[in-house]
C-alpha cells in the first residue's frame, strides 16, 4: 500500500523529516518497508497488519503520526478542500454544503463518548484525537428520504448511508486530485469515479457512486442474490450469483455486489448528471466470502472484510459530494439518507494494571498508560477508588481492540518496544532430547565421515513417481504448482535422483549425496510420516571411493568394475548401519523393481528389513535421462530407532597368536560367498575368529560359469599357540564343508 | 660468497641472536652451494678446522666480550657449533647412501602442492544453521520438540487463534491436502504453513512450565524463485510459564542473537501483528554484515538494503485465546503467560552464508554444498 507524507502532513503539522516520520511510523508498527520519489513525490511503500485497516489510508496515517509526537490531529470536515477557516484549520464549506455539514455536525456533537472527545478538540484544540464526527440511529431519516433504501438485510447490513446529487457533469477530474492518484499509482477515470476512490485514500472509507438516473424503479434494495442472478460488474465480467452473495439492488436488478464492487449496467458514465453516491458498513465475513467466490479482491473488500469505521459513513458521503460539486457542480438533494439497522457494539474493556505489569514487566507509570491510551482516541474511566482498573472503550475505527490484551498491546506499542528492560526469565526444568536424536545425530555424522553431502530436496513428487518408487497411498494435493509436484513424497528416492541428474547435467561427475526426512503416506486412514535416509552417489564416485590395492576382483572386464563397485557402496550402508544393536546383518536380493535387479540387496537386521540399496535399473536411468550409472540406498530410520545405537562390549585381543590360512576353490557361479560363510561357520569352530574372500578371478584357464575364490581362515585360540596338527585338522573341516558346496580345491 | 666473521662492538642479546643467525644461514647456504663430495669437504674445513676455522675465529672475536656478555655468548656459540656438526653429519650419512649421487642437501617434498583429500561430507548449510540455532537454545533450557508436517486446520489455524474465514489466513497461502471436503474444517488435512501448530501439540501434552524449540519443515504455496520457496525451514520456540513477560520475550531473544551472531549484535522489537500472539512484534538485529552502518565501504549494504538492521524473527507474547484451547492442561491465561517467537532458518542462512539464491539450497548441487566441506 503506498502513502504520500504530503498528503499526511495535511492533518498533521509534522516538524519531522520524511526519513524520519517513516522510521516513527515503523516503530509503532505503521511499517514503512520503502520510499521512493523525493520532495512533494516521495510515496511510502507501507506494510500493515491485517489487523489495522484503520491505517490504510492518509488520515489513519496520520492519527498514528500525531499520537507519536503528541500533536493536534485536524478533523476531517465533510465539507471538502475549500480553504481554510482561520480558527480550526478547517477548510470552509463549500457554499453548497453548508447547510448539509451542518446537519451532520449537529448529530454529532450528541453522540458516543468518542464523538465527546471531537467536540472539546474542537473548542479548545488541545486533544491529540479527533474521532470522525459520529451520527446516531436518530438521525436516521429514510421517510423524508429522496430515494427510499429497504435493507432485507440487517445483520449484514447495519448501516447504508446515501446522497444525491442532481445536475453535475462528469469530466476529468482536477490536476491536484488526478496528481495525487497517479502518486499512489491509482488511474484518474472522471472527477466522480475519483472522488471514490479519492477519499478511500484520504481516509480509508470505501464508498460508490451510481448513476441515478439507470437505477430502476427509484429505490434501492440490500438483498440477498437470486440463485443464477447475473450481475455484470466493473471490471466488465458477468457474473453469476448465488443466494449467499449479497447485493445492492435496484426495483429490477442487482446493482452492485456489496462491499466487493459495484454494477457496470449502472455506473458512471459522460451522460451521467444524477448520481447517488452510497457509503455502507458490510458484514466482514460476507464480503470475504463474496470476494473469495468471485476472485474479486478490491480496495474496497480488503478493507471492509477487515471491519471499516462504522461511524464514518456521513462523512465519507460528505467528502465524496464535495469532490463532486467542487469540480462538476450540480447541488445536493436533501439530507444524507442514513439507515442504521443495528448498532456497532463496542463494549469497554476492563484494564488492570495488574495485568499490564504481568504481561509487559517493567515499571510503566499509570500516567503513561492513561497518556498513551488519550492520545490513541481510547477512553478510560476509573473503575473503584483505587485507581487500578478502568473501563476503556475504544474508538469506533478500532474493532480490532476488543479485549484486555488488545489494549495493553496499544500501550506497549506507543511507548516503544525497545523502551522495555531485557530480562532473562528463570526456568527449573530440564533439557530433553527427542528419543531419536541420538541415532540420528550418529547416522548423519557417519554419513558426513563417508564423503555424502548432505542435501535437501522438494517434498513433492509426481504422481508417476510416486507410483514407481512406492506402494502407500499417497497424499495428493488440493492446489498443487505443478503436475510434477502434485503429490507428497512416499519416497526419497525420486527426489534424490533428480539431484543426482541435475549434477551430472552440469559435469559434475563425482556425487555423492545424503537426505534424511520424512516421507508421507496414508496407513489405515490415517496420515503417518515415517523418517527415511537417502543415499545417492554416481558410479564414479562409488568408483574413486575404492581404496588404492583393495580389489578383491581382480579379474579384468567389466563385471569386476560393476562388482566392485557395487561392493563399494554396499560398504558405505553397512558403516551407516553398523552403529546400530543387531546380532546379525544380512542380504537378500528382494528390491524394488526401480532397483537393478542383479546389481541391488536388501539389508537385514536380525531378519528385519532396514535399507534397500544398489545400482539403478536400466530402463529407470534412461527416463529419467541420468548420463552415468548411479546408486541409491533407502534407510528406513523408523526401525533403526527401534533398535537403538550398540553398545561396545570389550573383547580383550588374544594374547596368543593368530595363525593365518588360505584355501583357493573353484565355485560356479550361482555359490555366492554368503553360503560359503555359513557354511564354515556352521562348523562351530571356536578358533575361527574371521573367514574372508581376499581375491576373486573369472576367465582364464577357469571355465565359463565358473570363479576362482582365494579364502582366508583366521584362527587364534584363548588356551594356546595353535599346533600345526590342531590346524590341519580344522583346515580339512573347513574344505571339505567348501567342497560340500560344490567347490572344487586348488592346487 | 664467503663468510667472514665481522667484528661486534654490540654484545647485546638481540646483536648476538642476529650474528650467531646469520653465521648459520651462511653456513647452510655454503653447504648447500657443495656440489661435490671435495665441495663439502671443503666447506666442513673451512667451518671447523681447528686452527683459524670460523668456529675458532668466532670464538677468538668474542674473547674481547664483556664479562656479563660471556655466558650468553658461550651459549649462542656452543649452539652454532652442534648446528654445523648435526648439518655435516646428516649431509655426509646421506652421500654414503646415495652412492656418489648428488641430491639436495634435505630429502625435501614440494610442500605447496595441494595434499591428497579424502572426500568428506558437506553439511547442509540450512540444517547446519538450524543445529547452531538449536544449540544456543538448548544453553538456555529449551528443549526440541516435533509434530507432523501434514497438519489438520484445527492446529494449524484455529487453536493459534486465525478463526474460520479470517482474513489472517490470506497470508498463509495454504497448501491443501486434496479430497477432504468431507470432513469438518478442523479435520481437514494441509500441509503445515507454520511449525507453530507444534505448540499446541506440545501444550497438550505437557504441562508448564515448558520452554521448547519446534524445527521444521513448512510449506506454502509460493512459486519458487530467488526469495521464495514452497518448502521451507522453520524454527520456532515457546516458553510458558508463572510471570513471563515482554520484557523476558526481548532478553531471552537478545541473548540468543547475540550467541548466535557475535556478542556485538544489537536487538531492536518493533510492533507487528500474529494472530496467535499479543502484543506481536518482529525482531531486527544490527546487521552483522555491515555492522550497523548500511555502508560496505563505498558500497551501499544490501542485505539490511541500507538500514542497518535485518529482520529475523517474528515473536510475541502468546495470545490467551490460544491458551484458552489448552486450557484444561494447565494453560490458564488468568495464571501463566508465555511468549512464543519463529523464524526462516532458510533465510538466516541466506544472510549469514551471503547465498543470493534460495532455490541453490534445494537443488542438491555439489558445487554448492561442497562449500560447507
Amino acid at each position: 500500500m503506498k502513502i504520500s507524507p504530503q498528503w499526511v502532513r495535511e492533518f498533521v503539522e509534522l516538524a519531522v523529516d520524511d526519513r524520519r516520520l517513516a522510521e516513527d511510523l515503523t516503530g509503532v508498527g505503521i511499517a514503512v518497508e520503502g520510499s521512493s520519489g523525493s520532495g512533494a513525490d516521495t510515496v511510502f511503500e507501507m506494510e500493515i497488519g491485517t489487523n489495522r485497516p484503520d491505517a490504510m489510508n492518509h488520515y489513519g496515517v496520520a492519527r498514528e503520526a500525531a499520537a507519536i509526537y503528541d500533536l493536534p490531529l485536524k478533523q476531517l470536515s465533510g465539507l471538502g478542500d475549500s480553504g481554510a477557516k482561520a480558527q480550526s484549520n478547517f477548510r470552509e464549506p463549500n457554499a453548497a454544503l453548508k447547510r448539509r455539514s451542518s446537519t451532520v455536525h449537529d448529530a454529532a456533537g450528541t453522540k458516543t463518548s468518542a464523538a465527546k472527545a471531537a467536540s472539546s478538540t474542537a473548542s479548545d484544540g488541545t486533544t491529540e484525537v479527533v474521532p470522525f464526527p459520529s451520527v446516531s440511529s436518530s438521525a436516521v431519516s429514510s421517510h423524508d428520504a429522496s430515494f427510499p433504501i429497504a435493507v432485507e438485510e440487517p445483520q449484514l447490513c447495519p448501516r447504508f448511508t446515501a446522497r444525491v446529487i442532481r445536475g453535475t457533469m462528469i469530466k476529468p477530474s482536477p490536476e491536484k486530485i488526478a496528481r495525487r492518484l497517479r502518486l499512489l499509482e491509482q488511474r484518474p477515470i472522471s472527477n466522480a469515479v475519483d472522488a471514490t476512490n479519492y477519499v478511500l485514500w484520504e481516509m480509508g472509507k470505501p464508498t460508490h457512486v451510481f448513476d441515478m438516473d439507470l437505477l430502476e424503479g427509484g429505490r434501492l434494495i440490500i438483498r440477498r442474490a437470486r440463485n443464477g442472478e447475473k450481475l455484470k460488474t466493473l471490471d466488465g465480467v458477468e457474473r453469476s450469483l448465488i443466494s449467499e452473495d449479497l447485493v445492492v439492488a435496484d426495483a429490477k436488478k442487482a446493482v452492485g455486489l456489496a462491499g466487493v464492487m459495484g454494477g457496470y449496467d449502472t455506473m458512471i458514465t459522460d451522460k451521467t448528471r444524477n448520481i447517488l453516491i452510497e457509503s455502507a458498513w458490510w458484514d466482514p465475513l460476507t464480503v470475504r466470502k463474496m470476494s473469495r467466490r468471485h476472485g474479486l479482491h478490491t480496495d474496497a473488500s480488503h478493507r471492509f472484510e477487515r471491519g471499516a469505521d462504522f461511524e464514518s459513513t456521513i462523512l465519507s458521503c460528505d467528502l465524496v459530494a464535495a469532490l463532486i460539486l467542487e469540480s462538476g457542480g450540480g447541488e445536493l438533494v436533501g439530507d444524507a439518507i442514513d439507515v442504521v439497522s443495528r448498532k456497532m457494539d463496542q463494549a469497554p474493556v476492563v484494564l488492570r494494571l495488574a495485568e499490564v505489569q504481568r504481561i509487559l514487566g517493567g515499571n510503566l507509570s499509570t500516567r503513561e498508560i492513561l497518556r498513551i491510551l488519550k492520545k490513541l482516541g481510547f477512553t478510560a474511566i476509573p473503575e473503584g477508588q483505587a485507581d487500578m482498573q478502568f473501563y476503556v472503550t475504544a474508538p469506533s475505527w478500532r474493532l480490532d481492540v476488543e479485549r484486555e490484551i488488545d489494549v495493553i498491546e496499544e500501550i506497549a506499542r506507543l511507548h516503544g518496544y525497545d523502551k522495555f528492560e531485557n530480562t532473562l526469565p528463570a526456568y527449573s526444568g530440564a533439557v530433553v532430547e527427542l528419543p531419536h536424536a541420538a541415532m540420528d545425530a550418529t547416522l548423519r555424522e557417519r554419513a558426513l565421515a563417508l564423503g555424502y553431502n548432505e542435501a535437501v530436496s522438494l517434498t513433492f513428487i509426481s504422481h508417476a513417481d510416486a507410483e514407481m518408487f512406492s506402494s502407500a497411498k499417497v497424499l495428493e494435493l488440493e492446489n498443487p504448482l505443478s503436475e510434477e509436484a502434485s503429490v507428497m513424497r512416499t519416497s526419497m528416492g525420486p527426489g534424490m535422483l533428480d539431484m543426482l541428474a541435475w549434477n551430472l547435467n552440469r559435469d559434475s561427475e563425482n556425487v555423492r549425496l545424503f537426505e534424511m526426512g520424512r516421507v508421507y503416506e496414508m496407513a489405515g486412514g490415517e496420515r503417518v510420516e515415517p523418517t527415511r535416509a537417502c543415499l545417492g552417489a554416481t558410479l564414479a564416485a562409488v568408483k574413486g571411493s575404492l581404496l588404492a590395492g583393495g580389489a578383491l576382483d581382480v579379474s579384468t572386464g567389466k563385471h569386476a568394475v560393476v562388482a566392485e563397485a557395487f561392493r563399494s557402496f554396499k560398504g558405505d550402508v553397512e558403516n551407516l548401519l553398523a552403529p546400530f544393536a543387531y546380532v546379525e546383518l544380512t542380504f537378500d536380493r528382494e528390491t524394488s523393481e526401480y532397483f537393478h535387479s542383479g546389481r541391488s540387496a536388501r539389508a537385514l537386521m536380525d531378519g528385519a528389513v532396514v535399507a534397500q540399496f544398489g545400482q539403478i535399473a536400466e530402463d529407470v536411468k534412461s527416463q529419467r535421462k541420468l548420463r552415468q550409472d548411479v546408486f541409491l540406498a533407502e534407510i528406513d530410520l523408523e526401525r533403526l530407532h527401534t533398535r537403538g545405537l550398540r553398545t561396545v562390549r570389550f573383547k580383550a585381543p588374544g594374547k596368543y597368536p593368530a595363525v593365518e590360512r588360505d584355501f583357493s576353490f573353484v565355485f560356479a557361479d550361482v555359490v555366492e560367498f554368503e553360503a560359503m560363510r555359513r557354511a564354515v561357520t556352521g562348523l562351530g569352530m571356536g578358533a575361527l575368529r574371521s573367514f574372508t574372500p581376499v581375491e576373486i578371478f573369472r576367465g582364464g584357464s577357469i571355465g565359463a560359469g565358473k570363479y576362482s575364490i582365494l579364502l582366508r581362515a583366521r584362527l587364534q585360540s584363548d588356551e594356546g599357540t595353535l599346533r600345526d596338527e590342531q590346524i590341519a585338522v580344522w583346515s580339512g573341516e573347513l574344505v571339505r564343508a567348501l567342497q560340500g558346496l560344490g567347490g572344487v580345491q586348488r592346487a | 660468497m664467503a663468510y667472514t666473521v665481522s667484528k661486534l662492538t654490540d654484545y647485546s642479546s638481540n646483536a648476538l641472536l642476529k650474528a650467531f643467525g646469520e653465521a648459520k644461514l651462511a653456513f647452510r647456504e655454503e653447504l648447500r652451494g657443495a656440489s661435490s663430495p671435495a665441495g663439502w669437504k671443503a666447506v666442513r674445513d673451512r667451518w671447523m678446522a681447528r686452527k683459524n676455522g670460523i668456529l675458532t675465529q668466532i670464538n677468538d672475536r668474542l674473547m674481547a666480550a664483556p664479562k656479563e656478555a660471556k655466558r650468553e655468548i658461550g651459549q649462542y656459540l656452543n649452539d652454532l657449533k652442534q648446528f654445523v656438526e648435526k648439518e655435516i653429519e646428516t649431509w655426509q650419512e646421506h652421500e654414503e647412501g646415495s652412492v656418489g649421487k648428488l641430491a639436495p642437501l634435505f630429502q625435501s617434498v614440494d610442500i605447496t602442492l595441494p595434499g591428497i583429500r579424502r572426500p568428506i561430507g558437506a553439511e547442509h548449510p540450512v540444517i547446519k544453521t538450524t543445529n547452531e540455532m538449536v544449540r544456543v537454545f538448548q544453553k538456555l533450557g529449551y528443549s526440541v520438540a516435533d509434530g507432523p508436517v501434514v497438519e489438520t486446520d484445527y492446529y494449524n489455524f484455529e487453536a493459534l487463534n486465525f478463526p474460520p474465514n479470517h482474513p489472517a489466513r490470506d497470508t498463509q497461502d495454504t497448501l491443501f491436502i486434496a479430497g477432504q471436503q468431507g470432513k469438518a474444517q478442523r479435520e481437514r488435512l494441509l500441509l503445515r504453513t507454520h511449525t507453530s501448530p507444534v505448540q499446541i501439540r506440545t501444550m497438550e501434552t505437557m504441562r508448564p512450565p515448558i520452554r521448547i524449540l519446534i524445527p521444521g519443515t513448512v510449506h506454502r504455496n509460493d512459486p519458487p524463485d530467488a526469495s521464495h520457496s514452497p518448502m521451507f525451514h522453520q524454527i520456532e520456540g515457546l516458553a510458558v510459564d508463572t510471570n513471563i513477560t515482554f520484557g523476558d520475550l526481548k532478553g531471552t531473544l537478545d541473548h540468543a542473537m547475540k550467541e548466535f551472531f557475535g556478542s556485538s549484535v544489537k536487538t531492536s522489537f518493533r510492533p507487528s501483528f500474529f494472530p496467535f500472539t499479543e502484543p506481536s512484534a518482529e525482531m531486527f538485529v544490527s546487521c552483522f554484515i555491515c555492522g550497523g552502518s548500511g555502508r560496505r565501504g563505498a558500497e551501499p549494504c544490501r542485505p539490511c538494503k541500507q538500514t542497518g538492521w535485518i529482520e529475523i524473527l517474528g515473536c510475541g507474547m502468546v495470545d490467551p485465546n490460544v491458551f484458552q484451547f489448552v486450557k484444561d492442561n494447565g494453560y490458564d491465561p488468568k495464571k501463566v503467560s508465555g511468549f512464543a517467537f519463529g523464524m526462516g532458518a532458510d533465510r538466516i542462512a541466506l544472510l549469514k552464508y551471503g547465498v543470493d539464491d534460495l532455490q541453490l539450497f534445494f537443488q542438491g548441487d555439489v558445487r554448492f554444498l561442497g562449500q560447507w566441506a
